[in-house]
């Protein structure tokens, strides 16, 4: 007897078409069911109106927390409270000269790791002997908290605007030279060798092919460090600043102002969705030719 | 034109320990020859190619083309790639000329004549693969069978010595296959280029080549050389001649004699059988 002559088939029980019906039997596990199929996409409305639900989902639970009542006003103002504060920051110098003064801040750090993190991170990915010495060096001041540097940074910058843009600086750099070094480093060897063989120099892979590939995950970093940024921004201000918005939200909190704090916080809020949203648009409209989950 | 290679080796330093990829191996392509390379997985038919393209570096032996010794990646072998490396970046039209910018090409196109001659033949070569309504077009916009003729043009653009493919069309469906290969053939008709072909698919090799290296599995050499007696007129259906089945027959003995089997087709029967209730074996 030969093994060979022998026909494997599946049994019926087990049979593919037989779990099919079980699976459809059960409305539980429907594979027919469009909204929860894994990275399946939504319609565009229904992804709209749940973005939309979730911030008035937000709204109702604080207005139903507060109107219970079993919370101290004084720690959770209610919504209509907020919104009456805010009413009353309309003409508010100090306001425009808070938010005028935290986006110059945030903005010059924010350039100034992204003018020196990309050339830098680019080398570190096209180059080992610069992965070599700098990527470890990143990883370990990475791992410092930014806070813990305030003192030190006060000492070499002083306590003036420099401070504060070097701490968002050091909190911004070290993250985003070692994202702008995988991006490189995660564009596919093939284009490098292709443009190889069409006879580009070592400067030219990296220019007009490297660069040019890694630009939309570039694009993408600097738009997660931004928000970063605006993250230490507040611990900037910490260092005697006599403006801005994170340094007034702790003035706020200071004189138990919980009402004005929701104001200055739902603005904060406000500011870091509009900027995404223009990096994103930014990213579609210029990288098209991009993969859609690369943008 | 004329490529030698002479006595190529190549051993790869693993961490348990060395593996010969490939035995020393010489041959020589003329001017003109459409030549394959076929062999199973992991023969060092890939190797030889991205060596040869100056992609990687062998351990002993000598690649010359036109009696020069060839060091590094150059503009005189041109290479088409397994998958797709078109730049996303870049319209179709753009892809093909990519190569004009480049620093190594200013001795090539001092002159404005020059530089309007080789953009007239960007423009034929895309017109020549029939992607004429498709200058402007980006990659993720093409199938990959309009990827890769953009390649192909991409790659005979700056007229290569010779034209180095890596199982271009493996990425394809069976019949955009057949379509690419027919295409290629015209244009290798045409153009005149010295190719070297790699591919798993014995068929395409024998309708594509006017000479074929049979490799032995690895540590990879040279087992056969064989001469394809079709001439210039090739159409689809001499694949199913005599003569092209012979022909296939042949090389498929040589590369199953070369190939250790991989696993023991009793033993598994066997498993299945003892693996009750999942499956049952019928006579």
């Amino acid at each position: 007897m030969r093994a060979s002559e022998y026909i494997v088939t599946l049994t019926p029980a087990n049979s593919p078409s037989a779990v099919k019906t079980l699976m459809t039997k059960t409305s539980f596990g429907r594979a027919g069911s469009p909204w929860f199929s894994v990275r399946r996409d939504i319609p565009r409305w229904g992804y709209n109106s749940l973005f939309v639900l979730g911030f008035v989902g937000l709204i109702a639970l604080w207005w139903w927390l507060s109107a219970l009542g079993v919370v101290n006003p004084l720690f959770l103002p209610s919504p209509s409270t907020v919104w009456e504060t805010a009413r009353g920051f309309v003409g508010d110098e100090n306001l425009w000269l808070d938010v005028k003064v935290s986006v110059g801040r945030v903005t010059a750090g924010f350039l100034l790791s992204a003018a020196l993190a990309i050339p830098i991170g680019v080398f570190m990915g096209s180059f080992k002997v610069c992965e070599g010495l700098l990527q470890p060096l990143t990883e370990y001041v990475r791992y410092i908290p930014v806070p813990a540097l305030i003192p030190l940074l006060m000492l070499f910058f002083g306590i003036d605007e420099l401070a504060k843009v070097m701490l968002i600086f050091v909190g911004v750099f070290f993250q985003l030279v070692l994202m702008v070094a995988d991006e490189i480093r995660s564009v596919p060897h093939e284009l490098v060798q292709v443009s190889q063989t069409l006879g580009a120099r070592r400067g030219e892979v990296i220019r007009l092919v490297l660069f040019r590939a890694a630009m939309p995950g570039i694009f993408d970093a600097l738009r997660l460090c931004n928000g970063w940024a605006w993250t230490y921004l507040v611990v900037a201000e910490l260092i005697a600043a006599n403006e801005g918005m994170g340094y007034r939200i702790l003035k706020f909190s200071r004189f138990l102002q919980t009402s004005k704090i929701f104001v200055y916080l739902i603005l904060l809020g406000c500011i870091g969705l509009t900027l995404d949203f223009a990096f994103r648009k930014f990213n579609q409209r210029v990288f098209h030719w991009a993969d859609a989950t690369r943008r | 034109m004329k490529l030698e290679v002479r006595n190529l080796e190549k051993i790869y330093h693993g961490r348990t320990g060395d593996v010969q990829a490939l035995q020393p191996t010489s041959f020589t392509i003329g001017s003109g020859e459409f030549v394959s390379f076929v062999g199973p997985s992991g023969c060092g038919k890939s190797t030889t190619l991205y060596i040869i393209a100056g992609l990687d570096t062998p351990t002993r032996g000598q690649i010359l083309l036109d009696g020069q010794e060839v060091s590094g990646p150059g503009r005189d072998r041109g290479m088409v790639f397994q998958n797709y490396t078109l730049f996303p970046w870049l319209t179709v039209l753009e892809n093909t000329r990519f190569s004009f910018d480049l620093e190594s090409n200013r001795d090539y196109s001092r002159t404005e004549g020059e530089v309007m001659t080789r953009v007239g033949r960007a423009y034929s070569l895309l017109d020549l693969m029939g992607l004429e309504k498709f200058y402007n077009a980006c990659p993720r916009e093409l199938s990959g069978g309009m990827k890769q003729r953009v390649a192909i043009a991409r790659a005979l653009v700056n007229k290569p010595k010779v034209l180095l493919m890596d199982e271009p069309f493996g990425a394809l469906d069976a019949q955009t296959r057949e379509e690419m290969q027919e295409l290629l053939f015209l244009l290798s008709a045409h153009e005149k280029t010295s190719t070297l072909f790699v591919t798993h698919d014995v068929e395409e090799a024998i309708y594509l080549s006017t000479r074929i290296l049979v490799f032995s599995a690895r540590p990879g050499c040279i087992q056969k050389e064989i001469p394809v007696p079709f001439g210039d007129e090739r159409p689809l259906s001499i694949k199913h001649s005599a003569d092209f089945t012979r022909m296939k027959r042949e090389i498929f003995d040589l590369l199953h004699a070369s190939q250790p089997v991989t696993f023991d087709r009793v033993a598994v029967l066997r498993k299945l059988m003892q693996n009750e209730g999942a499956v049952t074996l019928q006579r």
